[in-house]
């Protein structure tokens, strides 16, 4: 398990954009389910980039257990994204072209240093299963419904037993009662994997089943 | 590197139109101008080998290239024709082996060709059943006649008749196949061979029916004068030569007026070819022309391949063009799936990765086009000889 300790963290967008963003600090303990919420076009998913490693901030540092994500080379960094961290992102990101399972089984075609073997296919039915979706492994994601596509994505993310859940706003799309669906879904998952959940979403009708919820706009760290 | 090309091919396999598409043009794109090249290098190779195995010809004045076709591949339906004296003319120089040829017959489509026994030792023809001519009416068939008519020897063969209408034309002669040739690659194997007197027979220069002086042909016979005797149109004609009435059949008139369409001449050395090409070029009034198949195959080839190169660079101009759109299609294609590629980054794939993805359908489709226009040109390459032959014979 691995908590998350960011601090004094700045990011700003380059060229003409103007955008900034700004954290004096955010501490999850390992294990913990957070949700952030805040306004769109606050942060929250640049946030979430700069945790992944896929965005570097300019100041600061991003601590997911024991690595500082903000110093890890690019190879590193991409290492880091496949072995400790799952991301669920706000459109499914499903690939049409591969099947259900094949979905699921994504991050190991990515990644060649760990096997795409009979112990990974078992894995991710036995991850499909878990979230009702056994006997729909061969299928395309366009034949599944928006709620279906979003297990998918979960199951995806959890595939190679991260460490670290990302979640970005994973109930964008859907209706009411599939949103409560997915977050339990998330918080299942992560808890049964023991992973530590970050989620970020503008709904607050969501957030009672969270340990903790952080208000975006109260991580703001305004140096002037 | 295992999951990009496995993503790839997943990928080809999922757009299966868009990938039969790219497939096929590039597959053309390969196989056109190869096949093109290598059919007519083929080709001009086939036509040449029984040029060069065929060192003069005599026949009628007029286009040359159409007596070379039609003495080497038997293929003019109606070929100017020359007499038999030619032949004699030709033969009686002692400089060359002079062999006839009667090739205007047609033998349930195949071309029936009237020449002389030197015309089997000359080719190199092997029997592979039966034996060569020896009576009149006889014939002995290419391999491919064989296999195609499914006859041997022993077996019999009816003459086509120029034209159903015309009544008094040329009547169908049954012959008996006498042998049939082992294959020879070569338009021999597409052809009936019989006497050139068998030939002269199927065109109604020689004939045989009742003997008007026997008791027998009383009904037949219309007025019996000194020396000639009258029939009827009751007088029985035979269009069958047996062992029983082949003594029946004779000719008409001189034979050294009979026809032929061609007399290949065979001398034993360069010093006698080009003294009996020389009779023939110093006679400005002879209405005969001396051909060198080899030669007149190769003015035909020229133009050929100087037709060939235009094909071809139009082919390879047609070529770049489909390669720019191939371009197209996948730059395109990168572009739509930018989306695709940008989860794939922020789940932890490498740039190498996508390269290689992108990389891998384009080898894919490339490969399997190489290997398909590979195949395709093997098959056309196998059947080029026979395709020629086919047209050069029909």
């Amino acid at each position: 398990m691995s908590g998350i300790d960011i601090h004094g963290l700045e990011f700003e967008y380059g060229g003409q954009s103007t955008f900034r963003l700004q954290i004096r600090e955010l501490r999850l303990e390992p294990g913990e389910c957070v949700a952030i919420v805040g306004p769109s076009g606050s942060g929250k998913s640049t946030l979430l980039n700069l945790v992944a490693g896929t965005l570097l901030p300019a100041v600061g540092d991003i601590r997911v257990g024991d690595i500082r994500v903000n110093a890890l080379g690019e190879t590193e960094r991409r290492r880091y994204r496949v072995g400790q961290v799952g991301q669920v992102f706000q459109a499914f990101e499903l690939l049409e072209y591969l099947t259900v399972k094949e979905n699921v089984l994504l991050p190991r075609y990515i990644d060649p240093s760990t096997p795409l073997d009979a112990d990974a296919r078992q894995r991710a039915s036995e991850l499909l299963a878990s979230v009702g979706l056994a006997g729909k492994e061969s299928r395309r994601p366009s034949r599944l419904s928006h709620g279906e596509r979003q297990r998918v994505a979960v199951c995806r993310a959890l595939l190679n037993r991260p460490s670290l859940l990302l979640a970005d706003e994973p109930t964008g799309n859907l209706d009411q009662d599939n949103k409560q669906n997915v977050v339990k879904l998330l918080i299942e998952q992560a808890r049964a994997h023991a992973s530590t959940l970050l989620m970020v979403t503008h709904d607050r009708s969501l957030l009672d089943s969270f340990e903790r919820i952080v208000d975006f706009n109260d991580l703001a760290w305004d140096k002037a | 590197m295992n999951g990009a090309l496995q993503l790839g091919w997943r990928y080809l396999a999922y757009h299966r139109f868009k990938t039969a598409v790219l497939l096929a043009s590039v597959t053309l794109m390969m196989f056109l101008p190869a096949a093109t090249r290598l059919l007519v290098e083929d080709s001009a190779q086939a036509l040449n080998a029984r040029a060069a195995l065929t060192p003069l010809l005599v026949g009628a004045k007029g286009s040359q290239l159409e007596l070379v076709l039609s003495s080497l591949y038997f293929h003019a339906e109606s070929p100017p024709e020359i007499s038999y004296q030619v032949f004699k003319d030709v033969r009686d120089t002692e400089l060359v082996i002079a062999i006839p040829l009667h090739a205007r017959f047609r033998a349930r489509d195949f071309p029936v060709v009237g020449t002389s026994l030197d015309y089997f030792e000359f080719r190199n023809l092997e029997l592979a059943e039966g034996r060569l001519l020896g009576l009149l009416g006889e014939c002995v068939i290419g391999a491919g006649v064989a296999r195609k008519l499914g006859i041997g020897a022993g077996d019999s063969l009816v003459t086509s008749p120029e034209t159903v209408f015309d009544l008094a034309g040329v009547y169908p002669l049954k012959m008996k196949v006498a042998g049939v040739f082992a294959p020879s690659g070569t338009p021999d194997d597409e052809a009936v061979f019989v006497d050139v007197r068998t030939s002269w027979v199927i065109q109604g220069m020689g004939h045989g029916h009742q003997d008007l002086a026997e008791a027998s042909a009383g009904n037949a016979v219309l007025s019996r004068g000194e020396g000639a005797i009258t029939a009827n149109a009751s007088l029985v004609q035979y269009n069958e030569i047996t062992p029983q009435n082949v003594r029946e059949f004779h000719f008409h008139g001189d034979t050294g007026g009979f026809p032929l369409t061609a007399v290949i001449a065979v001398p034993p050395d360069e010093k006698n070819g080009t003294l009996l090409r020389g009779r023939y070029l110093d006679n400005k009034e002879s209405s005969e022309q001396l051909a060198v198949p080899g030669a007149v195959l190769d003015d035909l080839l020229e133009t050929v391949f100087t037709v060939q190169n235009y094909v071809v660079l139009g082919l390879l101009i047609l070529s770049l063009a489909t390669v720019a759109v191939i371009v197209l299609v996948f730059l395109l294609s990168q572009q739509l799936r930018r989306g695709e590629f940008f989860t794939l980054r922020r789940m932890g794939a490498s740039r190498a990765f996508i390269a290689l993805l992108v990389a891998s359908e384009i080898v894919f489709v490339f490969a399997a086009s190489l290997v398909l226009a590979a195949l395709m040109t093997w098959t056309v390459r196998a059947w080029a000889t026979k395709l020629l032959l086919s047209l050069m014979t029909f």
